[in-house]
């Protein structure tokens, strides 16, 4: 009864092999981050000598995952931004104006003429001349309405049109701004992955959270300052044409102009027309470059469809000046000097090599579609880190030692099995968290501890079930068997309901509660792997090599 | 020669002080909720929005002087602490700077933080900030719920657990057990005003699911029990179940206490209010299941009657043993 079939004994020891061979970086962990690194870099940069007798340093045969050191282990920053979504409905209905107007124009002996009275935001509202012409505007407006293209959405239209005796109003549709949020949201993640990624920081963490939230986790970077600085600007490049130049920021404007500053020289406002020629959207590639004159500059490129219309423009408008706008300032006003047909230009102003630079990567990771507002934000330090990860070892490897003595000194021998199958199994919690790349976080060691202790539970109540066999059992090798049969139910039972804390924790938790919670919930799947199949399986190897005629356990 | 921290053969009365037991948990609930209600928590900045700094400095931490210099940026509520650890050398000295969240911003400005480091580096030219920490009020709100969903969905799911695997009345002792350390740990965070932030509630689910571990455990043998002997006082039942997992509850609790104590001791100041909540759950919790878990079953009674729904009714050789 207490025999255990062969493939079963290879496949628990296999397990734990590879377990532990999972875990085996770990104990390494500059030696194979190091590698790890030498070997990415020799990925995409090309190999050197010295990035080979790097990627040297941990064979290439071996496992090389590490567990992630979270944020309050390795110090960096971390930001939750919160999208501002509305920001697009206001470019949607700009783009969608011209049309609208042309349109409209078009019927004007429907319609009478027209007037656009809002004032930017996100609804465009036409007056109509002519009231009696308000079911033509409405029909014409219906028109230029898409189909929405996403699951949900089936059968909507993307804008809502209503009519109020004069006045048309146009907005997005539900289903459109549930769309269009979305859409603004993956592009938001996308731009600032290509930012953060174009500092080369290591595996930072860029996420959704929920409707309309980014999580950003850098390591290694010094301050939430320096990250918001990176992602924070829009970098919006537009060129715009201009209208005229003063010295009033209140300048006389139409709700179809805005006024900007000019960068250089304060006090000196331009007013330019609002709808954009082309925008930074079209760029295919900016570089920062020197101008005729020495001085730091940024070139840039179009695709096709901005080439075009930037080519159209020039040729049109030569003679008069037009605006280069970055985030609503203007960098400079050049007057167009002739037709300029391949897309491509430069942007001179007082720059500085880091500003030309700087420019030119924001404009080649493209603007952010809606501004960021910023939720939380932390910045833990290096050293702070350090010290934690020296504290949580000292106390690990003491709680250990602590552990290890007090299970021998309790049960004996089985105390020593025991105490293996611990070792296994804080080896096997890391071999795990290697293996799904989990991030360790300060709590997260504290779970590790804490699973120390609780690991030996499913271990003391075999043990103790054992003692109680062994009163009234016939011979030991029945207790062992009763032991492990009777205490296998509050074991499941006991472990389940702490699995289904961890569940919940992990669910509902952030940050360092959710890597408390993944190490809590492997800490319970090794320690009922280790109590039920290793232990056991130790035990009746003894027993089975010795045949002794008494246990004391 | 092993060491037995229990005889194998106790036959302790648990019920014997039950009053006594029971009422004192009563009496520690209502001075839990008292202390939480009079002295309230003092809340970190994850539930309540602001923004902490971290100094740390090689001169001694003078905190009279850390706020005479942030007087002057009218930050409104500031409040400086220093802290302690065995760990810290003499030329180690930190404190903890924290600003109530301020109007109009979500997270705290660059300039604020600017302002409030220039201010301390003239009181101190040596310090510098390990850590810098700012939650909106936004955030801490949507915080406090789901901290409060946690909760609930922990206790929820165990209730729907315990009643699936055992008895309702299990269940309800089970959850009563819970409740009463979950209010416990509360009522000390609150008397002794440690920062309850969202760390402390992963501690409160710890505790529940450690708790709750422990009191499965004597739920377990006490359903085997109640199969063994059907014509026992469910009294005398209980006590022997007790009896027999109090051995495994002492050792299991005590390499666990080992653990976190190592941990609360050495494991730094930065986790140790987060350990210090599990520690003192762990010592509830096992008390709890002992002692209040059982006295709720004990109180509504149970159903005797465990054998399985009879298959071979109406069989001549059925109910031999009843």
């Amino acid at each position: 009864m207490l025999h255990i079939p062969l493939w079963r004994r290879i496949l628990i020891w296999s397990l734990v092999a590879i377990g532990l061979l999972l875990a085996l970086p770990n104990a390494f962990y500059s030696r194979v981050e190091r590698s790890n690194d030498a070997r990415a870099a020799i990925e995409t940069l090309g190999a050197t000598p010295e990035r080979r007798d790097e990627a040297g340093l941990w064979p290439s045969w071996l496992p090389s995952g590490l567990v992630n050191l979270g944020l309050d282990l390795r110090g960096g920053a971390h930001l939750l931004a919160e999208v501002q979504v509305e920001d697009v409905y206001e470019g949607r209905m700009d783009g969608l104006w011209p049309e609208l107007r042309d349109a409209l124009r078009d019927a004007r002996d429907a319609v009478g003429t027209i007037r656009r009275v809002d004032q930017g935001g996100d609804a465009i509202v036409v007056r109509l001349s002519d009231p009696s012409g308000m079911p033509r505007a409405l029909e014409i407006a219906r028109g230029l309405a898409q189909p929405v293209t996403t699951l949900s959405g089936v059968g909507s239209q993307d804008l809502d049109v209503a009519g109020d005796g004069d006045e048309l109003t146009i907005r997005l549709s539900e289903a459109e701004r549930a769309a269009t949020d979305d859409r603004t949201i993956r592009q938001s993640l996308e731009i600032i992955r290509r930012r953060v990624d174009e500092v080369g920081t290591r595996e930072p963490t860029i996420q959704r959270q929920g409707e309309d939230r980014i999580l950003i986790q850098v390591p290694g970077i010094g301050s939430a300052e320096e990250l918001k600085a990176l992602i924070g600007t829009t970098a919006q490049l537009t060129f715009n044409p201009v209208i005229s130049r003063s010295g009033d920021p209140d300048a006389s404007q139409s709700s179809r102009q805005v006024v900007y500053p000019l960068l250089d020289a304060p006090g000196t406002y331009y007013t330019l027309e609002r709808t954009p020629v082309v925008s930074g959207e079209q760029l295919v590639d900016a570089q920062p470059s020197f101008d005729q004159n020495g001085q730091p500059a940024v070139t840039f490129r179009f695709n096709p469809a901005g080439a075009r219309a930037f080519g159209d423009y020039t040729a049109e408008n030569i003679g008069s000046p037009f605006a280069i706008v970055l985030d609503e300032e203007v960098i400079s006003a050049p007057v167009i000097q002739s037709h300029i047909p391949g897309g491509s230009g430069i942007i001179t102003g007082n720059f500085t090599v880091e500003e030309s630079t700087q420019l030119a990567v924001l404009l080649r990771a493209g603007a952010l579609p809606a501004e960021l507002t910023f939720l939380e934000e932390r910045t833990i330090g290096p050293e702070l880190g350090q010290d934690s990860i020296e504290a949580g070892q000292i106390a690990c490897i003491v709680a250990f030692v602590l552990v290890l003595a007090f299970m021998w000194a309790s049960y004996g021998l089985f105390g020593v099995f025991a105490n293996i199958a611990l070792l296994i199994n804080v080896g096997l919690i890391f071999g795990l968290l290697s293996m799904i790349g989990a991030t360790l976080t300060l709590p997260g060691i504290a779970g590790i501890v804490l699973t120390i202790g609780m690991a030996v539970d499913a271990n003391v109540l075999v043990f103790e079930r054992i003692r109680e066999e062994l009163k009234t059992a016939r011979g030991p090798s029945r207790a062992i068997s009763l032991g492990y049969e009777k205490a296998l139910s509050a074991i499941v039972d006991a472990n389940i309901t702490t699995f289904i804390i961890a569940t919940i924790l992990f669910m509902l938790g952030s940050g360092p509660v959710r890597g408390f919670a993944v190490t809590l919930g492997l800490g319970i799947l090794t320690s009922v792997f280790t109590a039920i199949f290793v232990t056991r399986l130790m035990v009746v190897t003894w027993f089975d090599r010795r045949r002794p005629k008494t246990i004391e356990v | 020669m092993r060491l037995r921290l229990v005889r194998d053969d106790t036959d302790y009365d648990f019920f014997k002080y039950a009053k006594t037991t029971f009422g004192a948990s009563c009496v520690a609930m209502v001075l839990s909720v008292l202390a939480w209600a009079v002295m309230g928590l003092n809340f970190g900045i994850d539930f309540q929005g602001g923004t902490t700094i971290r100094t740390q400095s090689e001169q001694s931490v003078d905190v009279a002087a850390y706020r005479a210099a942030m007087e002057p940026l009218g930050l409104g509520d500031v409040a400086i602490s220093e802290i302690f650890d065995p760990s810290f050398g003499e030329d180690r000295n930190a404190a903890m700077v924290r600003i109530q969240a301020q109007d109009g911003t979500e997270s705290v400005t660059p300039e604020t933080i600017a302002a409030v480091e220039e201010a301390l580096q003239q009181v101190d030219p040596s310090i510098t900030f390990p850590s810098v920490e700012s939650v909106g009020p936004k955030v801490s709100g949507e915080l406090i719920q789901t901290a409060f969903l946690a909760v609930a969905a922990s206790l929820g799911a165990i209730l729907i657990y315990i009643w699936l695997r055992f008895e309702w009345q299990f269940s309800l002792g089970a959850v009563v057990a819970l409740f009463h350390d979950v209010i416990l740990t509360i009522g000390i965070f609150a008397l002794l005003q440690i920062r309850f932030d969202l760390a402390t509630i992963a501690a409160i689910l710890t505790i529940i699911g450690y708790s709750i571990n422990d009191t499965v455990v004597i739920f377990d043998r006490l359903r085997e029990n109640l199969i063994k002997w059907k014509q026992r006082p469910l009294r005398d039942v209980m006590n022997l179940s007790v009896n027999e997992t109090l051995s495994r509850t002492v050792m299991t609790s005590g390499t666990t206490l080992i653990a976190l104590i190592a941990l609360l001791v050495l494991g730094g100041d930065v986790i140790r209010s987060f350990v210090f909540a599990i520690t003192w759950g762990i010592v509830v919790g096992t008390y709890s299941s002992v002692f209040v878990a059982k006295n709720v079953v004990l109180f509504l009674g149970v159903k005797r009657d465990w054998s399985k729904p009879d298959k071979t009714e109406g069989n001549q050789f059925a109910n031999i043993d009843s």
